[in-house]
């Protein structure tokens, strides 16, 4: 098997592994990188964000607001020191962007402009019309392009981190151009590989996000934290789930249910001005918008169509002029795919699986509990996102947190005078080419990727949706440890080496499967509702029991091991979370 | 929801087993809002599970899932069956080497992009405590357009002087480059016209404007180019008669 030594691997080249990769280039010129992605950096899906990042920019702003904002929009689970460090680097982040070239939307003066967005007490979203991750995302990308330290090893899948004498120092990948398994050797390894909504089935996750890095820090003996908590972003194209930005209501946009009624008023979410009132109505947060949805569609007042029930996003009386400025990719999708003009009639649009809150558990510096090991961006948890991550604080976490693993990573490859010994970590890539090899191996085993597949999306949607049960989770719980014995018997019809993409998603499957587990099973053992985690049986929160993070430990044959950690509260007590015209 | 059946033509190929590439046909069952990609997918999941192809985000913007459709470049997720005959034809993208099947190997395009130093040279660099550039709205205008976009390389596989000429830079390249020279916070342009300015930039284009009209996010890489080949030529002259002017 090749070897490739290097200082730092990145896993993942999105807006997190880029951003990691330019802070490692800036800090120490001197160290190598390989920068690692199973796609194109351009492919990435920090590409797909719209609406906005999250920094205070205008003097009517503070980073009290943005701290406050995040953490009671997180229902007291954000770690609020990491909440301050975050709030205070990310107007510098994303000056940062602005001076890479991030073609960042104006005001008149030549300003950066600003929108509001949900649960936000001030406008503070940086945007640049509603592709605003896809202009990071290529900002990054073609910055990364100066310093010749970044070298990029594109589709290249990852399958295990490797691991010798509790220090990680290295991956295995698959450099999919020929099948063969490559050993990268390095000093500090960094896991930005993004979120695994593609567990669900109806998602606004690419293909791609299938939590190959969550699954590989899990095996390897690092926590996932905070799994249970998914994030529905309320406003998503039936049929196809793309996202419909948060951007677009911060822009004026309203809801209505099928009588043309602004039905979040029914749920202390109210007035409903004709204006866009900060933290009230269509700007309250996603996971309260989700759950009023819910409430309506149970009322039978959302409206059928053949792709599940929707409710209208009406922009119309922003006129033409304004859509055309703000948001002219919102338009294009509405109309390619609804065939519905939004100058002209409201857009159909219901919940949609958007973000996962947990992830690789790690601390401040991005670090995680193995030695060597960082990690940063949506696979990552800091906590700064609580139970319900702020629209538009994602983009800006990826950066901070991003830069923030690469400069630990480059300090920790500088002070490490040599590299693991070659026998040790050449044991260790064989295990994981022995775990590829047994997938080719597989005959008559008779389960399908497409079928396990079908059946992990529907549970989890059915089980681990908007709102909970005991009952509905068990089964969960029981169906993904089901799949996990199924999954050995996975037979590849792709035997070949070249670019077999059969082998890839069956690789994805297996990490979606041992994630699922994860969601599932901290979300039965979390006994209250808290953001974006409702249970129907547990409707109060219990910050008595449940103020803390939860952990889930992996277990190679078992469901997975859960425990707690407390939550960093520094000076917000845990309160009411009180949004609409009651709001502060 | 009405179904129909399309015949799908898809361009298979496997570097380790065949000699020729070859088509093979798939009866896809669909709904009438899919587009290609979705009848792909059908195939993958449910008749082949070896064909091999990219894509990821389903809403044209990841830029992965270029392909000849009916011997046009298009992306396979904003193309929809109800705008195609019941037999479709479906290939790599054409001036590419292929990879496997539908997908082609890209390092040309990689390369290229390098070269044309696609970041922001500014005349000094700013320090982040002393905040953003100004940028007036109209000076953002004047280069957005060629922001967006996608290095999807439809414009590579539609280009008539790429087929004739792999070293020609480029379309979505000599525009990304344009986008930096327009970009008024940039003074990076003479540091770029090596590349852009040489005889494999902007003078082999022979300005056809088959790169401008497929698109899918209206970027217009001809008109970038025939704007880059005007400022050259007023640099040209600019130089006869006022040499050593920087």
């Amino acid at each position: 098997m090749d070897m490739i030594t290097t200082d730092i691997v990145i896993v993942g080249a999105g807006g997190a592994g880029l951003r990691a990769a330019i802070a490692i280039a800036e800090e120490n010129p001197d160290l190598d990188i390989a920068l690692l992605s199973k796609v194109y950096p351009m492919r990435s899906h920090t590409v797909a964000a719209e609406g906005g990042a999250a920094g205070v920019a205008k003097d009517n702003d503070s980073l009290d607001n943005h701290f406050n904002d995040t953490v009671t929009g997180g229902d007291w689970l954000c770690d609020q020191d990491a909440v301050d460090l975050f709030v205070e680097q990310a107007p510098k982040e994303l000056t940062q962007m602005e001076h890479w070239g991030c073609p960042w939307s104006r005001d008149s003066d030549g300003g950066v402009a600003v929108r509001p967005f949900g649960g936000m007490k001030v406008e503070r979203t940086w945007y640049a019309a509603d592709k605003t991750g896809f202009h990071m995302l290529h900002t990054l990308f073609q910055t990364s392009l100066k310093y010749p330290a970044i070298k990029r090893y594109d589709e290249f899948y990852s399958t295990d981190l490797l691991v010798v004498d509790g220090r990680c120092c290295g991956v295995a990948a698959i450099e999919m151009r020929s099948g063969q398994l490559r050993l990268f050797r390095a000093k500090a390894v960094i896991i930005a590989t993004g979120g695994a909504g593609r567990i669900f089935p109806f998602t606004t996750n690419g293909a791609i996000k299938t939590g190959d890095g969550m699954a590989m820090a899990y095996r390897a003996g690092v926590p996932l934290k905070d799994m249970e908590f998914i994030q529905y972003h309320p406003t998503g194209l039936p049929g196809t789930g793309i996202l419909i930005t948060e951007g677009s209501r911060g822009e004026g946009g309203i809801l209505v249910n099928k009588d043309g009624y602004r039905y979040l008023q029914d749920y202390d979410l109210g007035p409903p001005d004709p204006w866009p009132r900060k933290k009230a109505m269509e700007l309250g947060p996603r996971d309260r918008l989700s759950q009023a949805f819910w409430h309506e569609h149970q009322k039978g007042r959302t409206i059928d169509t053949p792709h599940g029930d929707v409710v209208h996003l009406d922009l119309r009386h922003l006129g033409e002029k304004m859509i055309n400025e703000r948001l002219p990719m919102v338009r294009d999708l509405a109309i390619s795919y609804v065939g519905i003009d939004p100058v002209d009639a409201p857009i159909p649009v219901r919940p949609v699986v958007h973000y996962t809150m947990g992830g690789i558990d790690c601390d401040i510096e991005a670090k995680t509990s193995l030695d060597g090991l960082f990690a940063a961006g949506e696979c990552a948890c800091v906590s700064i996102n609580g139970a319900n991550r702020l629209g538009s604080n994602s983009l800006t976490e990826l950066l901070v947190f991003g830069a923030r693993a690469g400069r630990g990573a480059a300090k920790l490859a500088a002070a490490s005078r040599s590299h693991t010994d070659e026998t040790a970590i050449r044991e260790q890539a064989q295990i994981a080419q022995n775990r590829v090899r047994k997938l080719f191996l597989n005959v008559g085993g008779g389960e399908s990727i497409a079928g396990l597949r079908r059946e992990m999306n529907i549970t989890m949607e059915a089980g681990a949706g908007i709102y909970r049960t005991e009952e509905s989770l068990n089964r969960s719980c029981a169906v993904m440890n089901d799949l996990r014995d199924r999954y050995a018997r996975v037979e590849l019809e792709d035997k070949s080496n070249v670019y077999n993409t059969d082998l890839i998603q069956a690789l994805e499957l297996g990490a979606m499967i041992d994630v699922a587990g994860a969601i599932a099973t901290s979300a039965l053992n979390r006994k209250e509702s808290r953001g974006s985690h409702q249970r129907l049986d547990f409707k109060e929160r219990n910050d008595e029991t449940y103020l803390k993070h939860s952990l889930a430990h992996y277990d190679a044959r078992e469901a997975p091991r859960i425990d707690y950690r407390d939550v960093v509260i520094t000076r917000s007590k845990p309160g009411a979370r009180v949004y609409g015209g009651e709001s502060k | 929801m009405n179904e129909r059946q399309v015949e799908l033509e898809i361009l298979r190929y496997d570097p380790e087993t065949d000699q020729q590439p070859s088509f093979q046909i798939y009866l896809v069952p669909c709904q009438e809002d899919w587009v290609v990609l979705d009848a792909i997918n059908y195939v993958k999941d449910n008749l082949d599970r070896t064909l091999s192809y990219r894509w990821s985000c389903h809403m044209a913007v990841c830029g992965s899932c270029g392909m000849m459709i009916n011997g046009e470049p298009a992306l396979s997720c904003k193309t929809f069956l109800r705008d195609l005959p019941e037999t479709i034809r479906i290939e790599p993208l054409a001036n590419f080497p292929i990879e496997r099947d539908l997908v082609v190997v890209m390092d040309d395009f990689m390369n290229k992009l390098g070269k044309v130093k696609p970041y922001l040279l500014p005349r000094e660099k700013k320090a982040v405590e002393n905040g953003s550039y100004l940028q007036s709205p109209a000076q953002l205008k004047k280069f957005r357009q060629y922001t967006l976009c996608i290095n999807c390389t439809l414009c590579y596989a539609a280009c008539p002087q790429y087929a004739h000429n792999e070293g020609f830079v480029g379309p979505a390249a000599l525009a990304l480059a344009h986008r930096y020279n327009l970009d008024s916070r940039d003074v990076g342009r003479r540091a770029r016209q090596d590349v852009v300015a040489s005889n494999e930039g902007i003078w082999e284009c022979s300005f056809v404007g088959a790169c401008s009209d497929v698109c899918p996010e209206h970027v217009d890489p001809a008109g970038a180019i025939q704007q880059t080949k005007i400022a050259s030529t007023i640099d040209y002259f600019k130089d006869l008669i006022l040499p050593r002017r920087d």
